[in-house]
């Protein structure tokens, strides 16, 4: 339960222009439902999930840990529901703030990749730059972003935005880079426009590229959000789901905390599915990528 | 063309006879050159004149500069020295004598995001010819390559064969003069390849198409071309040419007739001379 969201493979997509083919699909024979791809991977996850919960649950009862050390599976869920008053508003406050950054990141770092593909100059002088953003931890640059914006929202919005920045960055950028030489050239025997062959060549050709990249971002910046949450949790302000697993630590009110950190996770999966359904809404009929369900 | 001094002479080359009078010229290319900057010359000065209404194949083995006079011919590559001319005017300025170009890739180069119908009618778009009119065209076009079934098809859903007719319709949507074509069918199976070939035979006939073929094929070369253009590697350069004076239109049955036969040894043994001169140069 440490990552909040499935490490997706970076950004990358596969080969252009798959050589399979989708050949007409003769009548469906009937499948087993539990012989069904899809079906199975709805099921087997759920099965382990099960599985460890029960032995998690198993654990706890037979060695009577106490709920102060490991709380069960279903003191956790009675937790939930419990304290949701305080919780739900938590998870709200936390959802707003990582939708809000994802959102200003994807516009920004979508803008910069623009400003990028102009020339390669203007890449070489700020590429660096968006490295360095990048790498360096947000927990040291909370404090500060935090002491020079008043508005809390929006510096735990500026935060989470900075660490989910750079993947859509590099990815868009690569991918309006990613044109196929021979297509360009056919766009220059037509005497395309430079606008033309941006809105009809490039932006198509980068889009894999750029929701490979929103992928990873929207579970970064969920992180950033959290970790924006602690740093500015301390004061009292804006009280997130990071805020609540703090204030619970000092309480030692564990099964609190395990429900915190559940909402967390799950928020994480529910951007991931999201962003795979965006994904597949857009490329899945001519990406390769996205046509493994054939 | 003058051939260069040190090619052997011409003794199978048939000189130009007086066929029909057709003086125009689609294609000038007058000692054009390309020497890349590192030093490699990637095709010796050329000298050709392509007639309106031939069918010209540039055969030769890979690194020979075929694809690169192709490329030249088409404005995609700029000559190191050397002018080529489409009507009489240098290749950038082929608008204004109301002539037209297309060009099909070694690849089909569709938009894999487009449909066919949006993948032909792509260069109208850019020309910025109205939708009506340039759905019009799409549908000749498509009905041209057999493909109607399929405009609203992606090309993922189609097969390598197709994927070039569409690519081939996306040339001819245009209505070009001058059709330039790069070793359009050579992923392609042999038997799907026949069929291309000789569909492409009857739309050079029907719309009287200039084109410029090039492949590595010496049969292909011959079932194809009125004329073919012999050339040879290391460094690049043009060594022979030779007229195909068989009849059109050409079937399956000129395939398998003795004519075929002795222009293809003929080509086969122009290939093997041209090869052992660059081994005596290398050695």
């Amino acid at each position: 339960m440490s990552t909040p969201f499935p490490t997706s493979p970076i950004a990358a997509p596969a080969e252009r222009s798959a050589p399979a083919r989708a050949p007409a699909k003769p009548a469906a024979p009937r499948v087993p439902l539990m012989a069904q791809p899809r079906v199975q991977r709805v099921v087997y996850p759920l099965l382990v999930g099960l599985v460890l919960i029960a032995l998690w649950q198993g654990l706890v009862t037979a060695m009577e840990l106490p709920p102060y050390l490991v709380p069960s599976p279903l003191l956790m869920l009675k937790t939930l529901f419990t304290d949701w008053a305080a919780l739900g508003g938590s998870l709200w406050v936390t959802v707003k703030i990582t939708v809000l950054a994802f959102a200003v990141a994807t516009v920004a770092g979508v803008l910069i990749s623009f400003l990028f593909v102009q020339s390669k100059r203007i890449e070489t002088a700020l590429f660096p730059y968006a490295v360095l953003l990048q790498v360096t931890p947000i927990v040291a640059v909370a404090p500060l972003i935090i002491i020079w914006v008043k508005d809390p929202t929006a510096s735990m919005v500026i935060c989470a935005a900075l660490v989910a920045l750079f993947p859509i960055i590099s990815n868009t950028t690569l991918g309006l880079r990613s044109v196929e030489p021979d297509l360009q050239s056919y766009f220059k025997l037509n005497r395309a426009t430079r606008m033309q062959t941006l809105l009809r060549l490039r932006i198509p050709s980068a889009l894999p590229y750029f929701f490979g990249g929103l992928r990873i971002s929207s579970g970064l910046a969920l992180i950033g959000a959290v970790v924006a949450e602690f740093v500015a949790g301390t004061g009292g302000q804006g009280a997130g789901l990071a805020y609540q697993i703090l204030q619970a630590g000092f309480q030692l009110n564990i099964p609190r905390m395990f429900a915190a950190l559940l909402l967390i996770s799950l928020t994480g999966v529910a951007l991931f599915a999201l962003m795979a359904w965006l994904t597949r809404a857009a490329l899945g009929s001519w990406h390769a990528s996205e046509n493994s369900h054939d | 063309m003058t051939p260069p001094a040190d090619s052997p002479p011409l003794a199978h080359a048939t000189a130009a006879p007086a066929r029909t009078p057709r003086p125009t010229p689609a294609v000038q290319v007058l000692s054009a050159e390309k020497t890349y900057p590192n030093g490699t010359q990637a095709l010796l000065p050329v000298d050709l004149t392509i007639e309106e209404g031939e069918f010209v194949t540039l055969l030769g083995p890979s690194g020979c500069g075929k694809s690169t006079l192709l490329k030249m011919v088409a404005g995609l590559l700029e000559p190191t020295d050397g002018r080529l001319q489409l009507w009489h005017k240098p290749v950038a300025q082929l608008e204004e004598s109301g002539k037209k170009m297309a060009f099909v890739f070694q690849s089909p180069t569709l938009m894999p995001w487009a449909s066919v119908q949006t993948n032909v009618r792509l260069p109208l778009d850019l020309a910025g010819v109205p939708r009506q009119e340039a759905d019009g065209r799409v549908s000749e076009a498509l009905a041209l390559v057999g493909l109607s079934k399929f405009a609203n098809a992606l090309p993922r859903a189609l097969s390598g064969g197709m994927q070039m007719r569409v690519s081939i319709a996306r040339g001819l949507v245009t209505q070009p003069d001058l059709l330039l074509m790069d070793e359009p069918f050579g992923a392609l199976d042999e038997i799907t390849r026949h069929k291309l070939d000789a569909d492409l035979l009857d739309l050079w006939r029907k719309k009287k198409l200039t084109v410029i073929f090039v492949t590595h094929s010496i049969h292909e070369a011959v079932f194809l071309s009125s004329r073919v253009v012999m050339m040879a590697a290391r460094p690049g350069r043009v060594v022979e040419e030779f007229r195909i004076d068989a009849p059109y239109p050409r079937t399956a049955d000129f395939m398998v007739s003795p004519e075929f036969s002795r222009y293809a040894k003929q080509l086969q043994d122009s290939l093997l001379r041209a090869s052992a001169d660059t081994e005596e140069t290398a050695a």
